[in-house]
């Protein structure tokens, strides 16, 4: 079911974009008002969350320890996934977000169980997330060469890489198959692994959707519907250079729109969403915490005193039976 | 001609095997299945990996001559040992091995005459192991019980006999 | 299994596979032997929980209080407001699924609303729809949901159903913690009265007595003289423990279940051995006799209330440091959380053993220290006479607790400990130690007798990594250094591993322990003879 409405919800915005433009000739709203505004309310709603989070204190240090912890001289440290040194941390965070390392623990946990079959979806799980996040930030990348005049090293670099099988005209990129491959693994994983599928909401169908749709259109416009690339550059520059020029908008095939209209709801909805990992990670108390909490004392902002049965009280109940126990009392 | 049904059943085990697994799974909720069916995860899985060690053994014993009732009982035990914490009634807890009796008789056909003896004295096997499954069933159930009251008394072990409330041996 | 003849409709239920109906739509059952009996009314004032009132799980009316439903959406707002843990875990869950099978509950009861992530959901459902904009706006496509009676049922039912264990959080990208999320969902059942008997009864009792057991001081000295006279008879030395003494260097705070519930008496008479043999200057409290801490099982603000009395203890009585006993969640408290609860020490020093002179370096500023830290420390420097080959009879192996493997990282103390004083030892699979231990299925309170079914499915994990060592190596001992594990795995092993006992690590040290001037031994700390000296008494 919510696989269903996603993906019309997805076909619904790509025809809005496609009638907008051949039939209105709305350019100017798809290709100049619209991206301003998405990039508004990215840029916006990103930040209004992160600060959102912030907002709320930390009180308690409470990382998941998953290693030994700092402990006597002779006893090994696991200074990475215990790690009582913010370097340690900045490590484990590392390896967290740029290889997933949690999903792989996930793999190494069944693989060690032997059986070779059984690993299988926890592989392709962290494979797949992988794959699908590097392309993504890969292709990103390579989009600057729209924005900046001179084409920087560093992108002409990736570039270079992403294409260096060196196959067909214009040259074929691998990450363009990648995030193809890698998606529809994604969608196929929520579809047919019945728990996955159990616990999966239509939010979470339908991110996957419209990148699938970003993509598709994507690769559609280099290799099949060629579109006018200097145009869209001389487009993307104007609009960068907050001076967008109407008359150039006009040469532009509409795929270009569509493409870029998915692009503006993903950028609009990124704020509302689940996306919202990508900042959420960095701010995971469990994760991004030292564990020194016995050797250097975290002050919750909001600790209050509290009512506590006092001693004197205890004494008081109990003062006649703990000297006949013979335990020292402050009051005789 | 003569047909062996215990040599027929040999050659077509793995298909009965799969079989009686599954349906031994369709007690739990479908939306969890793809987790426990899997039969591999000996540590994470031990649900679908005891039964379907104890479901496989149990076939095998049930192709042998005799039914070798000290290897079955262990077998038997594994798998109603879960069952019996699992919010089954007995008659629910128990109906696996009935099961076993349709899948054998779609597996080998009924109307054959020659068959029939043989078929049925692999039924009545069957009916032997479910009457020591009502056994190992009763003793699970008896243990619960047990074990509430054996941890309360650990719970409060030397308040008991501070009360001078358990009887010791020791020391007399 | 509530009952015992199935209905003719029950039983072809078996051949039922369930409609594809999403877990929004399917409402919970609340099943017998799988919940806790309510909290006493009386219980809760003693602390002053609010909205205390007589209920029961399986009536169909909870006799909720007016106005229930804002009260708990007031209370989530706050906790919203107070922890970024919780704030966050509501917003960035992708439901990738990879916790999904990292439950025990789930993996023994194969209930899909035991997957960690949709326990998760169950609370961020009604968050999105009150809480969100999205959730606001598109209601059911966005994941959102109302706060109705069922819902409250649903939570209640299920963070009733997890023991806070965090091996879900090891798994996550995201390091989302269940743990986090059902101590909320907790906190919100007790503004409204939902607490359960088990733990509200140890947390009032703690409250007024010093202890979850409710042992009133005299019990306690009486019942340690108890141990005392074990000791003498197996050793032929009489221990001489003190309490409330003011001006000992140390004060010694364990779990009170260790004094009084078998096994956890044996590890208590194996600290009091070796107290006496070091010549530790040390006291008991009877004022702060609990290490454990039910109230972390409701509210912060309870367990703060209870834990204040372990510094507040070593101040009046002027000690120089605190060392614990063995306890799990005893030590996700004192690690975690106690020194920013009740916090700065500044009235004791930091923690130097007296014995060898090392510094723990680990604990400067909360000044206690794990007695297995302490104890590694001693056999480092020699400073142990100890003959493990009493405990040859013993194959043993070690049970990783949830709190202090994944909520401290406490791993090779207890194993170098358990080397030193035991000849054979015999670890678990990979998987099911350490920081991806499979929780013993009864913390959190949850140890009641009424949910056994759900405990013995919660251990079936557990039991069976342990089942593994015990039949290929003849494994016949768990070891663990926490009293709740004390107490409920010996009930597991008894149903699902039947001839393996369980153990505190300082009982197998009390055994192996030789005492200046004692006797030949002949008996181990349960006062069963060693093997071969059955015929010396």
């Amino acid at each position: 079911m919510g696989a269903i409405l996603s993906l019309c919800a997805v076909a619904a915005l790509a025809l809005i974009a496609f009638i907008g433009v051949s039939a209105g000739h709305l350019q100017y709203l798809f290709g100049v008002i619209i991206p301003y505004a998405a990039l508004l309310i990215f840029i916006t709603g990103f930040m209004y969350r992160v600060l959102k989070w912030g907002s709320s204190p930390v009180p308690f240090c409470i990382p998941t320890t998953c290693g030994q912890e700092k402990s006597l001289p002779w006893i090994k440290q696991n200074k990475i996934d215990n790690p009582s040194t913010t370097f340690g941390v900045v490590v484990r965070m590392a390896l967290e977000v740029l290889l997933f390392r949690s999903l792989f623990r996930n793999l190494k946990t069944q693989m060690s169980e032997g059986a070779k079959l059984v690993y299988g979806e926890a592989k392709w799980l962290w494979l797949a997330g992988l794959a699908f996040h590097w392309s993504f930030l890969i292709i990103l990348v390579r989009h600057l060469r729209f924005f900046i005049q001179q084409v920087p090293l560093p992108v002409r670099m990736i570039e270079g890489l992403d294409s260096f099988m060196q196959i067909g005209a214009p040259l074929f990129y691998m990450s363009d198959a990648v995030i193809l491959l890698a998606v529809t693994y994604l969608f196929l994983r929520r579809v047919f692994i019945p728990q996955v599928r159990y616990i999966s909401l239509p939010a979470d169908y339908f991110p996957l959707f419209l990148i699938l749709g970003i993509a598709g259109t994507g690769v559609l416009m280099r290799y099949v519907f060629k579109v006018n690339v200097v145009g869209v550059k001389e487009v993307a520059m104007g609009v960068v250079s907050l001076n967008p020029d109407p008359k150039l908008l006009e040469g532009i095939g509409v795929i270009f729109y569509i493409h870029l209209f998915l692009i503006c709801c993903l950028f609009a909805y990124f704020p509302l969403s689940k996306l919202m990992h990508m900042g959420g990670v960095f701010l995971s108390p469990t994760r991004n915490m030292v564990n020194n909490s016995r050797m250097k004392r975290r002050v919750n902002p909001w600790n209050y005193p509290v009512h506590i049965h006092t001693y004197e009280e205890y004494e008081n109940d109990f003062r006649e039976k703990m000297k006949t126990a013979g335990i020292p009392v402050e009051k005789e | 001609m003569h047909v062996d049904v215990r040599e027929l059943l040999s050659g077509k085990k793995s298909v009965i095997l799969e079989k009686w697994f599954n349906k031994v799974l369709e007690a739990y909720p479908a939306e969890s299945s793809g987790f426990l069916k899997n039969k591999k995860k000996q540590f994470s899985n031990p649900l679908g990996y005891t039964i379907s060690q104890a479901l496989e053994g149990l076939l095998d014993a049930l192709l042998e001559e005799e039914l070798d009732f000290v290897r079955i009982a262990p077998l038997l035990d594994s798998v109603i040992r879960i069952r019996a914490v699992q919010d089954l009634a007995p008659s629910q807890a128990l109906a696996f091995l009935f099961h076993l009796k349709k899948i054998i008789r779609e597996e080998i056909g009924s109307d054959e005459t020659q068959t029939l003896r043989e078929r049925e004295a692999i039924e009545s096997k069957i009916d032997a192991m479910a009457l020591i499954s009502f056994d190992v069933y009763m003793k699970c159930r008896e243990k619960i019980y047990e074990l509430k009251s054996d941890e309360l008394r650990n719970m409060t072990y030397r308040l008991l006999q501070k009360a001078n409330l358990v009887r010791e041996v020791r020391g007399e | 299994m509530a009952k015992f003849t199935a209905k003719p409709d029950e039983l072809s239920k078996i051949d039922f596979k369930p409609p594809k109906k999403g877990w929004m739509d399917t409402p919970v059952e609340i099943k017998e032997h799988m919940f806790c009996h309510a909290a006493k009314p009386k219980e809760l004032d003693v602390v002053g929980f609010p909205n205390a009132h007589e209920w029961r799980p399986n009536d169909e009316d909870w006799k909720l209080p007016e106005n229930w439903e804002k009260t708990l959406l007031e209370g989530m707002r706050d906790l919203l407001g107070k922890y970024r843990s919780f704030r966050l875990f509501m917003d960035i869950c992708v439901r990738c699924g990879a916790c999904a099978d990292k439950c025990h509950f789930f993996i023994g009861t194969g209930d899909p609303k035991n997957m960690p992530v949709l326990r998760a959901e169950l609370l961020r459902s009604v968050y999105r729809g009150n809480f969100t904009l999205a959730g606001k706006i598109l209601r059911k496509i966005a994941g959102a949901r109302d706060l109705t009676a069922n819902v409250l049922k649903e939570w209640w039912y299920y963070f009733y159903q997890c023991t806070e264990c965090r091996r879900c959080s090891v798994f996550c990208p995201y390091g989302i913690d269940q743990a986090e999320i059902t101590m909320m969902g907790r906190e919100l059942t007790n503004l409204i009265g939902l607490n359960i008997g088990w733990i509200a009864g140890p947390v009032a009792a703690c409250y007024m007595k010093g202890n979850h057991l409710g042992l009133e001081p005299h019990t306690i000295t009486s019942s340690i003289e108890f141990f005392v006279d074990d000791i003498e008879t197996i050793t032929g030395i009489r221990v001489n423990p003190t309490f409330n003494r003011k001006g000992a260097e140390i004060l010694f705070v364990t779990p009170s279940g260790d004094l009084f519930a078998n096994p956890g008496t044996y590890t208590a008479m194996g600290y009091l051995m070796l107290f006496h043999e070091l010549g530790l200057d040390y006291t008991w409290s009877t004022y702060a006799s609990e290490g454990g801490n039910f109230g972390f099982f409701t509210t912060n603000e309870m367990a703060k209330r209870l834990n204040a009395k372990i510094y507040a203890e070593a101040k009046r009585l002027g000690v120089k440091w605190i060392l614990g006993g063995e306890c799990g969640h005893m030590w996700r408290v004192i690690h975690q959380y106690m020194d920013t609860w009740n916090g700065p020490a500044d009235f004791l020093e930091e923690p130097v053993s007296p014995i060898t002179g090392t510094k723990f370096e680990n604990t400067t500023s909360a000044k206690m220290v794990h007695i297995a830290e302490f104890t590694a420390d001693l056999i480092k420097h020699g400073k142990l006479k100890l003959e493990p080959s009493r405990n040859d009879h013993l194959k043993v192996t070690f049970h990783d607790s949830c709190n202090t493997a994944r909520g401290m990282g406490l791993l090779e103390e207890p194993r170098y400990i358990i080397r030193n004083v035991c000849n054979h030892f015999q670890e678990m699979p990979e998987d099911t130690i350490r920081e991806k231990t499979f929780c013993c299925g009864s913390g959190t309170g949850l140890n009641a007798s009424e949910n056994m079914e759900l405990r013995l499915r919660g251990g079936l994990a557990r039991a069976n990594a342990v089942k593994h060592v015990h039949e290929h190596y003849g494994v016949n001992l768990l070891a663990n250094v926490c009293a709740i594990d004390r107490a409920t795995l010996t009930t597991s092993m008894d149903y699902w591993v039947p001839g393996v006992t369980v153990a505190g690590v300082h009982e197998l040290v009390g055994n192996a322990l030789v005492m200046k001037g004692e006797k030949e031994r002949t008996q181990d700390l349960r006062l069963e003879p060693f093997p071969g000296k059955e015929g010396n008494e």
